[in-house]
């Protein structure tokens, strides 16, 4: 995805962390979904090495799906 | 020990987010009988504060990161009980919100695409520890990223931009506190209008001070990218700003650029001026501390409030030069209003680049300020939201509470004279802010009477019309207060200034009278 592809179209958000932000931008008519985030099972250092080992363009998810 | 009640609960496996847990607490601590109220997820970090605020208890020790642990102390059981019962039925009501609305709340990030296929940015507020490892799969996942939250260590911050630049996509801080997109604002977000102005900022509350005086000034913001405060130093080397520069030329709808920093390192400064030059736009850039110079297409400038000026009258083909008042005839007069003029500054900030520019405006006109609570003197100014204030607390711009409490103590030092503070508003914000400050003041002002003193305290407000919590009423707020409300935040340093030194009217405000 390509910088023009953000700053020339619509804002649509994947929120994850602070559910007011989920709150405002869908006040604003942005399109959100807010993730159920909790921290993952194994603490940061697993977290940090799943992160490195996921598959770009989207594949492997969050925590594992 | 005073006599009560302490109660505490587990909820194990029930992650919520601070803030959410935050205003919990904030409610259970106003119920009747009520002294204290902790809510909070188990992390070391947290136990920590629980031991602090003498609310350990024995079973929640064994509380982890992903546990909710609720801690009440009461003057009787009932009271206790009836408040943790409060705590179950705010999440119940919370869950039967989340049910009703129909729609299913996604666990990982790719099934948040296929619920919403079109995303093409990713906002992340979670722990710091976990920040970067979310923000790296949001990059491979080829989605921009606005990283709001902060302790991100440094290297992972260069890896995420690494990989960023070599996706041209954004990564948005880490804390990244502030951004606009398509004119949508993230964050903490002023409400202002779309507009014709792009921002690349690597300050939260810089960025909020510029488009809040922009939209006073009737322009408006196509984008603002947030970069992070360390992107300008020379580990990060620039890797965001460079790229939102190179963007933001290449956006039609931006037709003027305003950068806001604190000053490059010396190695990022002939890159940043090449990237400056090579948008072909006009820029204005703030670097806090740095000095004024124009140079081919860029003018830099020296505040905040500034940088909105020069922007506006740019744009409008008119001559612009810095004033130290929009008002100088005013100001005079409120000056002369007010007796005192002796004693110590002490700034209580809750925006960290507020509380930075603050300082770089006054010294050159009081001598040396202290930054932070220790060393130097006798002048002094304080960021709250820097981390050794925020231990276990909310940041002060979304709890004000702790910021009032400094203004109270301020009084018992007896050398504190004058008063400098911000007010930030926007989105997220606290949603009246004024009000425990105004009280604050009335008892600092009472005791700073009782002891024959005078206390002078000057202010400015960031915030636009349109903000939820309205720009008029949180300064008329204020001014009931007694507090002299400046327009800008450099104005309201140099008016702080004046009531120190009265001889620097001449200077400040023109030699006519």
């Amino acid at each position: 995805m390509s910088i023009e592809r953000l700053l020339g179209r619509p804002l649509a958000v994947i929120n994850v962390g602070l559910e007011v932000f989920a709150q405002e931008l869908e006040a604003d008519g942005v399109p959100v979904v807010h993730l159920d985030w909790r921290p993952p099972v194994g603490g940061p250092r697993i977290a940090a090495i799943l992160a490195r080992l996921a598959d770009d363009e989207g594949a492997g998810g969050m925590g594992g799906s | 020990m005073t006599t009560g009640a302490v109660r505490a609960v587990v909820w194990r496996s029930y992650y919520q987010d601070s803030m959410a847990l935050m205003r919990l607490a904030a409610t259970l601590r106003e119920r009747p009988g009520v002294r204290e109220a902790a809510a909070l997820m188990g992390t070391p970090a947290n136990h920590d504060v629980l031991r602090g605020a003498g609310l350990a208890v024995p079973e929640a020790a064994d509380a982890g990161p992903s546990d909710l642990v609720l801690v009440v102390s009461a003057a009787t059981d009932a009271d206790a009980e009836a408040a943790l019962g409060a705590a179950r039925e705010f999440f119940e009501r919370r869950q039967r919100v989340v049910e009703e609305s129909g729609r299913r709340r996604p666990r990982t990030l790719s099934s948040a695409r296929r619920d919403l296929p079109d995303a093409n940015l990713v906002a992340i507020s979670v722990p710091g520890e976990y920040a970067a490892a979310e923000a790296m799969r949001a990059l491979k996942a080829g989605l921009h990223v606005f990283l709001f939250s902060d302790n991100v260590a440094l290297e992972d911050e260069i890896a995420l931009k690494r990989l960023a630049v070599e996706r041209q996509l954004f990564c948005m801080g880490p804390d990244c506190g502030t951004a606009y997109v398509n004119g949508v604002g993230l964050g903490f977000a002023n409400v202002v209008t779309r507009g014709r102005v792009g921002c690349v900022a690597a300050s939260g509350t810089g960025l909020q001070a510029v488009v809040s005086r922009l939209d006073a000034l009737g322009e408006g913001i196509s984008h603002a990218i947030g970069v992070g405060g360390r992107d300008l130093g020379a580990a990060v080397d620039g890797a965001m700003t460079k790229l939102a520069l190179h963007a933001l030329a290449a956006d039609t709808g931006t037709e003027l650029i305003v950068v806001i920093s604190k000053p490059p390192a010396p190695s990022v400064l002939s890159p940043l001026e090449q990237a400056i030059r090579a948008t072909g736009k006009p820029v204005v850039v703030c670097c806090l501390g740095a000095a004024p110079r124009a140079d081919g297409n860029a003018r830099w400038v020296a505040t905040l409030d500034d940088a909105a000026g020069c922007a506006v009258a740019t744009l409008r083909g008119q001559a612009w030069t810095p004033r130290s008042f929009g008002d100088p005839a005013t100001v005079r007069t409120r000056l002369e209003s007010i007796r005192g003029g002796s004693g110590a500054l002490l700034g209580l900030y809750t925006g960290g680049t507020l509380a930075h520019e603050a300082r770089v405006v006054l010294e050159p006109l009081i001598g040396a300020v202290a930054y932070g609570a220790h060393g130097g003197g006798p002048h002094r100014v304080l960021d709250l939201g820097e981390d050794e204030f925020t231990v276990g607390r909310p940041h002060p711009m979304i709890d004000p509470e702790a910021r009032a409490a400094r203004v109270r103590d301020s009084v018992e030092r007896a050398d504190v004279g004058v008063l400098l503070l911000d007010l930030v508003l926007g989105k997220a914000a606290h949603a009246d802010p004024a009000t425990p400050l105004v009280t604050a003041l009335f008892d600092a002002r009472r005791a700073a009477e009782r002891a024959g003193r005078s206390l002078t305290v000057v202010a400015s407000v960031t915030g636009t019309a349109r903000d939820p919590q309205g720009l008029q009423r949180q300064t008329e707020a204020l001014e009931g207060a007694g507090t002299i409300v400046l327009p800008s935040n450099a104005e309201a340093a140099r008016f702080a200034a004046l009531t120190l030194r009265r001889d620097l009217a001449t200077t400040l405000l023109g030699g006519s009278s």
